[in-house]
């Protein structure tokens, strides 16, 4: 079938590509400078057996790849190396078992504190995505049907301002303004809470994040609402539109047999590409919020230099957008049957 | 004068565009006269081609008579029922009777719907043959009157999938499957490629036999109008210049502008090769109408008179009516 054989190149680039993200992935973070050994060597009290110990901890004692001084990754060897110790085919292998490496500050497992974040991240841009998708496209669709009015130019300049806020100086505002309305300001959960009643944690979560998500529906929904009310215009202005009209179909049903199909496909893309890339792109709102998201613990990490969680958090990222773009993929073939013939 | 055996009348007819809002410096509103008193009446399986170059108010005509614009002045009289100002169910109710092909297939199909679907679409929409085999039947029909047979090849296909003279077919399908008693073609054929044309021309001279439907053929194109056309309409910035038996008008055009049409039509045979009549000038701006004849600023043949008196419609002979000083006639 053809849709198969669309479905199955697709998959084939993202694994293709998730393969090269890691690669550069890994060596981006061999190639700067610094790690948790050296940066020790100044303490006259760290012995040389420590350093060493620190070192077989985190793996740097291993050479980082066979032949890494002949910068030739295929001369297999007269290096004297095992490939399969080096730090980069450890790192493959531990990557299939799920282990990310250990945190240089922390000294816990990458993984499990960037599942940890991640959750609170898809927790955020998840109920933001749904919140500012809906909205938007509601009031882009209200927008378009009421084409140039003053409803119209309304929606239009509101969305521009929403758009072109900055999404930290919008953050402040709303900080500002919550706190003066009794929300919490920081975190996710009032300390002490652990004990309550499920329900009732549920509820301080959601507490802690209407500012957060307000944020980021008001600075997403603009560019949603405008994609989408050019994006019908656009088909509304179509022949098919007319001929649907000549037909005897009314407003409503052109708008959801004939517009909407059409129009959806501009938007598809940005809120796949959006997706992907809030995932990193809450950094703003996670550190005006003090969130524990997966944009918080990349703005963390570089403070620290705490290399394995960003490398670990890079990749989560590039696989996010690879997923988010495979997504959008499928969903157009889906949408429009021109897609698979390409 | 109106006789109500007619199937189609038009009185008068107007249609007045804004071009532009009011400005700051200019109070009074700049319109366009895309339509400017049109008269033209139909009888019952006929077909009348409307001739005009671009920009006469050709389509404007057909969306004004489809109700897809509202008309300024004038009056529409359908199947003796005053549709002028036709409610919305009123409306509903004669998109039924009255169809229309547009001129461009690639635009006029939805790219996401297979051609069972696009056919489908008006009877769904009408709710008519509700059976789920008797509405198949109907589209298959469809199909295969426009000629795309077998119809079950084409049922589950997208339009990307088709030539340019397939979607054309399809294009008619769906106005067919309603059995129209009018159907307007805005220039069928012009997107299409000349090996097609003929195809597609063939098609439409072979409904309205079978199926008795009249037809309002637009067209810029003179030469395929004596094809199969019934009468001829010749129109110049929003009017009727000229109307009459198609081979009447084409073997004695009477307007000075149908006759600048008809020079420039190329004859194969050189021995026939008339002389070419070149209009000189663009098209007047639809806005700021001449003055008297709106035909005398590009007239090869203009008087004084025509630059201050609009020329009234005469006969000129039966059933052939022109709207020139210069053509003798009695008036109606």
């Amino acid at each position: 079938m053809k849709r198969t054989q669309y479905l199955l190149k697709r998959l084939g680039w993202s694994v293709f590509t998730i393969a090269f993200v890691l690669v550069l992935n890994f060596f981006l973070f061999r190639v700067l400078p610094g790690d948790p050994a050296r940066a020790g060597v100044h303490d006259p009290r760290l012995k040389q057996e420590a350093v060493e110990a620190i070192r077989v901890r985190f793996g740097l004692d291993k050479p980082v790849i066979n032949c890494f001084e002949s910068l030739n990754p295929v001369r297999f060897g007269s290096c004297d190396v095992n490939p399969l110790e080096t730090q980069f085919f450890i790192y493959v292998r531990n990557l299939f078992k799920g282990d990310l490496g250990i945190s240089y500050h922390t000294n816990r497992p990458v993984a499990e504190i960037l599942a940890e974040r991640l959750w609170n991240t898809i927790l955020l841009i998840g109920l933001g995505q749904i919140l500012s998708i809906f909205l938007g496209v509601a009031l882009g669709i209200f927008a378009a049907w009421k084409a140039r009015t003053a409803i119209d130019y309304g929606a239009l300049l509101t969305s521009l301002l929403a758009w072109s806020l900055p999404t930290f100086w919008l953050g402040i505002i709303l900080l500002f303004w919550g706190s003066a309305h009794g929300l919490p300001i920081a975190g996710k959960a009032t300390p002490g809470t652990s004990s309550w009643p499920l329900m009732q944690q549920w509820g301080d979560v959601l507490r802690h994040m209407l500012m957060p998500t307000l944020t980021y529906t008001i600075v997403y929904l603009g560019e949603y609402t405008l994609i989408m009310r050019s994006s019908l215009l656009d088909v509304l202005a179509e022949d098919y539109i007319l001929t649907a009209k000549a037909k005897g179909l009314n407003t409503f049903q052109i708008l959801k047999d004939h517009a909407l199909k059409n129009a959806m496909l501009p938007l598809v893309t940005v809120i796949a590409i959006n997706l992907g890339f809030t995932v990193a792109g809450v950094l703003q709102i996670e550190a005006v919020f003090s969130w524990p998201g997966l944009g918080g613990a990349i703005y963390e990490s570089v403070l620290r230099r705490d290399y394995p969680i960003l490398q670990g958090a890079f990749l989560l990222i590039a696989v996010a957008v690879i997923l988010a773009n495979l997504i959008a993929d499928l969903t157009y073939s889906y949408l429009d049957p021109r897609v698979q013939s390409e | 004068m109106t006789t109500p055996e007619y199937f189609l009348e038009v009185h008068e007819l107007k249609k007045y565009f804004q071009a532009g809002r009011p400005g700051i410096f200019s109070r009074r509103t700049r319109r366009v006269h895309a339509i400017d008193g049109v008269d033209l009446c139909l009888e019952r399986g006929e077909t009348i081609a409307l001739v005009g170059e671009s920009g006469c108010g050709k389509s404007t005509l057909a969306l004004t008579l489809m109700g897809l614009e509202k008309p300024t002045a004038g009056r529409i009289i359908f199947e003796a029922e005053e549709i002028t100002h036709a409610d919305e169910r009123t409306r509903k109710a004669l998109r039924q009777r009255i169809q229309m092909v547009f001129q461009d297939p690639y635009e006029s199909l939805n790219p996401t719907q297979t051609i069972g679907e696009i056919v489908a679409e008006p009877l769904v929409v009408h709710g008519l043959a509700r059976e789920g085999g008797e509405r198949q039947g109907r589209v298959v029909r469809a199909l295969e009157d426009a000629g795309l047979k077998p119809a079950a090849d084409y049922l589950h296909r997208y339009p990307h999938q088709l030539s340019g003279g397939q979607r054309q077919r399809v294009v008619i399908a769906s106005a067919l499957v309603l059995e129209p008693h009018l159907l307007i073609a805005d220039e069928p054929v012009s997107m299409l490629d000349v090996s097609i044309r003929a195809e597609i021309l063939n098609l439409l001279a072979e409904l309205r036999r079978t199926r008795q439907i009249s037809i309002i053929f637009i067209t810029h194109d003179l030469g395929t109008v004596g094809y199969f056309a019934d009468r001829v309409a010749v129109m110049y910035l929003g009017r009727i210049v000229e109307v009459g038996r198609t081979k009447e008008v084409l073997k004695n055009p009477q307007h000075p502008y149908t006759k600048a049409l008809l020079s420039v039509i190329p004859v194969p045979n050189p021995r026939l090769r008339r002389e070419r009549v070149i209009l000189q000038g663009e098209t007047p701006n639809p806005i700021d109408l001449p003055g008297g004849c709106r035909f005398h600023p590009r007239c090869p043949v203009a008087e004084e008179r025509c630059q201050q008196d609009e020329p009234p419609r005469v006969t000129a002979a039966p059933l052939h009516h022109a709207a020139c000083w210069l053509v003798s006639g009695k008036k109606p």
